[in-house]
């Protein structure tokens, strides 16, 4: 793979190119589900390129083929960088890149049970044995699951001399049953919605999500929630669980720390961010109790977003992000770290396949668990009134990423430290740092998982990327809740 | 590009190393590139030629699929045997069809009108660029800052089945997405077509401009339930949410709004909604994932559901249900997407209806006492699936009217709506045309007036 690397590398130079890098990707995917007791989808798949991306002209270039002939090779290097010099004639500076020393490096994620050996009778069997547990509960009128498996293994080549080899597993799986009845389809998830717990991981993932055991208690929720009250309206304190806070980071920390965003990059597609440059080490986004990281190293645990180098050769780094409340940091590249002052990228550029150009995306952006002592049940336990919000079931928030809904699937009352009636339909919304300064309390590393959103869309074209997020139960003050049914 | 004689031969080498009963290849790919705008400088802009083929087997009614972008000899003989392996361990599904043969696949086939035009394919990154800075000299004409995309590509897509089904599609397409930014408003405008001479970046570039700088200093006002008028990329973003219920399979599921809804009336009388992959404005090919020819349907006529759109295999379930009295005609209509999947079928070449008496959009203005403008929606979510509402946020120019007059920006609202609710309030409509929005596939929608639209909340900006 270095060897067509160097022929793309070599034409780009020739051709005037001040910089480039070639990434070689194989990809390989299996997807499998079952839908009401049947195989909903059974499908491998395998893709094989070659990205290059230039600087020419003191402009960017790009192209991507999957044709990797040496003649193919060098047309695509060299169409990269006559698209360099296409976008020259339209720019106002020259792209900067902030200093990397180039290196040499091997690294897979560590996995225990590389996920493509286990036969697909095996994972078939386990997919209709909850599905066998989600379609017994009367009243369930639809149940899925979903295995997912990837293995995506790089080859990183710049000019400048860096060579990196990486090999990234994730695994992914959930389930879901929906109860439709009357004018009402309610729905519960499993380990979390729209497509359950994913991690860089290999088959373990599986077995330590006790899958099967919850399944019945699933289907019953869908079916209870017929039953249950619609959720009120007003202000009131909520209780979160760890996988809507995860999402939650994502929606409202994780995008808007996206240094492209905060530069106008996005304007036209995903949006720009209401943390402009000037809010740095000045913002206080969050309660004292709001500590939020994005780490992309391997020692803050097996996330969607962890890795060895990113997609420009820059390792792996932990970025703090809100500290103790006051907004400390931003996503950054090296194009971009010098905007704020960075002399080094945070090393967050990543990219769907060999075909899409790297651009800042999540790494892991967790929230710090708390440091003293706290299980959910005592967090409920200590609340004198509450709804307790449990699992994504909708989600929306605004192009600089100030006002949010979110729905969950399930919700619950807390009544002088009890967890009391079940209430349907829930939602609440906000503005970003006030929700964050309202959080009074967050549960301790017990109760934190390191969750995986392996759809976020981004770019143009778009680009789906996974990303990981730790998070544990919190509590929040004052939060408006009730408005997605207002008026209905 | 890749024709469709050689797919020819790359089918007959995988026939050649499949023992199934049947075998399918999709074969998909072509040569795409994308101009990036932003902060007036082009900083994003790529170009990726890429082929691939996806292969289903069958074995006695156990199917699966295997995709992969390497056509040598080897590699097709291994993704033959990887649809193969996945598909011998499984039980049997009885709902299973053959594959259809050359006489169902080309039953009802309509002639489209052409997608393939070589002033798109031939496009260079040099004129990409002219284009981007004719946008971005209009914007610094005005004293804003552009960002967008300018984006052309050729692809195609095609099907063989080993029972003699065919179908193969060539196309372009072109894509212009701007908008402008000014202190403290912005305005979006974006266009599609697969003639890029059909694309006139200078009005798009323009119009965004005049959005940006008429909604400067946007003002508050409270949410509430307002007259608003909907352009037609923000009708198109919102109403694309619903059509995915649309197939027998959701009813089957019973995951759709409209089950037990069919043949009652649930939109407003001057709502008619038809699937039609023929039309002029329309694009797509004219088959299904699985070589089924796409059929014309009247999904909704006079605010009533007519009609769905249903795979072979949908069809013949729902007539053996105990939904089949309840959906209206029931006959494979070449909607399906690739077997196997999850989610049956949906209408994907949407044609809103004419209304009798269309409208502009200035002339819904000059008719409104007290409303508001959108330009467009976004971040759109499903929150409740069967009383279908809908929240999400109005963005790149919303405007204050009162008597007939734009007033001012105003701060951008987030919206609760039901569809059932909105599409059964429409005041008045315009012409429909082919929109483009970022949440929903292309289609022909008109611009709407809407009375009672529910904003529940306004964020700072």
């Amino acid at each position: 793979m270095k060897q067509i690397a160097d022929w793309a590398l070599n034409v780009a130079t020739l051709r005037g190119a001040t910089y480039a890098d070639a990434r070689l990707v194989d990809d390989r995917s299996r997807a499998l589900a079952t839908k009401n007791g049947k195989v909903g989808n059974a499908s491998d798949s395998e893709s094989l390129g070659i990205g290059v991306r230039v600087i020419a002209n003191g402009a960017w270039g790009f192209a991507a083929s999957d044709n990797l002939s040496r003649q193919a090779i060098e047309e695509t290097a060299a169409r990269a960088v006559a698209v360099a010099k296409a976008s020259a004639q339209v720019k106002q500076q020259d792209v900067r890149l902030a200093p990397e020393k180039p290196v040499t490096a091997e690294w897979t994620t560590p996995h225990e049970i590389d996920p493509f050996t286990i036969s697909v009778e095996q994972n078939l069997d386990l997919l209709f044995k909850i599905d066998q547990e989600l379609t017994s509960v009367p009243g369930v009128t639809l149940a899925e699951t979903n295995l997912n498996f990837r293995r995506e293994e790089q080859w990183f080549v710049s000019s400048e001399g860096s060579n990196i080899h990486q090999t990234k597993y994730s695994t992914g799986t959930g389930y879901a049953a929906y109860a439709f009845a009357g004018n009402d389809i309610q729905k519960r998830s499993y380990p979390a919605s729209y497509g359950g717990q994913w991690q860089n991981k290999g088959y373990e993932l599986i077995d330590e999500l006790n899958l099967l055991e919850n399944a019945r208690r699933i289907g019953e929720e869908a079916v209870a929630l017929h039953k249950a009250e619609q959720c009120p309206e007003g202000v009131f304190t909520i209780i979160l669980d760890s996988s809507q806070l995860g999402l939650q980071i994502h929606e409202s920390i994780g995008h808007p720390i996206e240094l492209d965003r905060v530069l106008g990059m996005e304007a036209n597609f995903a949006g720009t961010s209401f943390l402009t440059l000037d809010k740095l080490r000045k913002l206080s986004y969050g309660s004292e109790l709001v500590t939020v990281v994005a780490d992309a190293r391997q020692e803050h645990g097996p996330g969607l977003g962890t890795f060895a180098f990113d997609e420009e050769g820059v390792p792996a780094q932990c970025t703090p992000i809100i500290t103790n409340g006051l907004f400390t940091g931003y996503l950054s590249s090296r194009e971009t770290a010098h905007t704020i002052g960075a002399n080094r990228s945070g090393g967050t550029l990543r990219a769907e396949s060999w075909n899409r150009l790297p651009i800042i995306r999540m790494t892991n952006i967790s929230i710090l668990p708390g440091k003293t002592p706290l299980s959910l049940e005592q967090l409920i336990a200590g609340t004198d009134h509450a709804i307790f919000m449990q699992t994504n079931r909708s989600w929306s928030i605004d192009d600089k990423r100030y006002n949010f809904q979110f729905g969950t699937e399930i919700g619950w009352e807390v009544k002088s430290g009890k967890r009391t009636r079940m209430l349907k339909n829930c939602s609440y919304s906000g503005i970003t740092t006030d929700f964050w300064n309202s959080m009074d309390a967050i549960c301790s590393r017990d109760e934190w998982t390191l969750w995986g959103t392996p759809n976020c869309g981004k770019g143009q074209p778009q680009q789906v990327m996974g990303t990981g997020h730790g998070a544990a139960p919190a509590r929040f003050s004052n939060i408006k809740v009730g408005s997605a049914y207002k008026g209905k | 590009m890749l024709t469709k004689d050689q797919a020819s031969v790359i089918f007959d080498k995988i026939k050649k190393h499949s023992s199934a009963d049947e075998v399918e290849a999709l074969f998909y790919g072509g040569h795409s590139a994308l101009t990036r705008f932003a902060n007036n400088t082009i900083h994003q802009n790529v170009a990726e030629e890429h082929y691939g083929v996806s292969v289903r087997t069958v074995f006695n009614g156990r199917t699966a699929r295997a995709s992969t972008n390497k056509l040598d000899e080897e590699s097709l003989r291994r993704v033959v045997q990887a649809s193969e392996s996945l598909a011998r361990v499984q039980h049997p599904d009885p709902d299973l069809l053959p594959m259809p043969n050359s006489g169902e696949g080309a039953r009802g086939a309509q002639a489209i009108p052409k997608r393939h035009f070589e002033q798109t394919a031939a496009i260079t990154p040099d004129q990409r660029a002219l284009g981007v800075e004719k946008m971005v000299g209009i914007a610094k004409t005005h004293k804003l800052t552009a960002a967008g995309i300018f984006a052309t590509s050729e692809t195609i897509e095609g099907i063989f089945n080993s029972r003699g089904a065919s179908g193969w599609h060539t196309q372009t397409s072109s894509d212009i997405s701007v908008t402008m930014l000014a202190s403290d408003s912005s305005g979006w405008q974006k266009a599609n077509s697969p003639n890029v001479e059909n694309l006139d970046l200078v009005t798009l570039a323009e119009t965004a401009a005049r959005k940006a700088l008429e909604s400067a200093s946007p003002r508050e006002i409270p949410a509430g339930k307002y007259t608003v008028i909907l352009e037609p990329a923000a009708v198109l973003d919102i109403v694309g949410f619903m059509f995915y219920d649309f197939g027998g399979m959701a009813i089957l599921d019973q995951r759709s709004f409209l089950n037990n809804r069919v043949g009652t009336r649930i939109f407003g009388e001057n709502i008619n909604i038809g699937d039609d992959v023929a039309h002029p404005l329309q694009s797509g090919a004219p088959f299904d994932g699985e070589g089924v020819r796409r059929q014309g349907v009247q999904l909704v006529e006079k605010g009533v559901v007519k009609r769905l759109v249903h795979a072979r295999a949908t069809a013949e379930k729902l007539k053996k249900s105990e939904h089949k009295d309840k959906v209206g005609p029931i006959e494979p209509t070449g909607h399906g997407f690739p077997l196997p999947n999850e989610m049956g079928e949906a209408p994907t070449n949407i044609v809103f209806g004419a209304p009798d008496h269309p409208k502009t959009v200035d002339q819904m203005i000059a008719s409104t006492e007290r409303g508001v403008l959108v330009t467009r929606l976004w971040y759109i979510r499903e929150v409740d699936p069967y009383e279908k509402i809908l929240t999400g946020m109005t963005r790149d120019g919303t405007f204050y009217l009162e008597n007939g007059k734009i007033r001012h920006g105003v701060r951008n609202f987030r919206f609760n709506e039901s569809l059932l609710h909105m599409l059964s309030s429409v005041e008045e409509m315009g012409k429909p045309v082919r929109a483009s929005g970022e949440e929903s596939f292309d289609m022909v929608v008109p611009p709407m007036k809407v009375r009672e639209f529910n904003f529940t909340e306004v964020t700072k900006f």
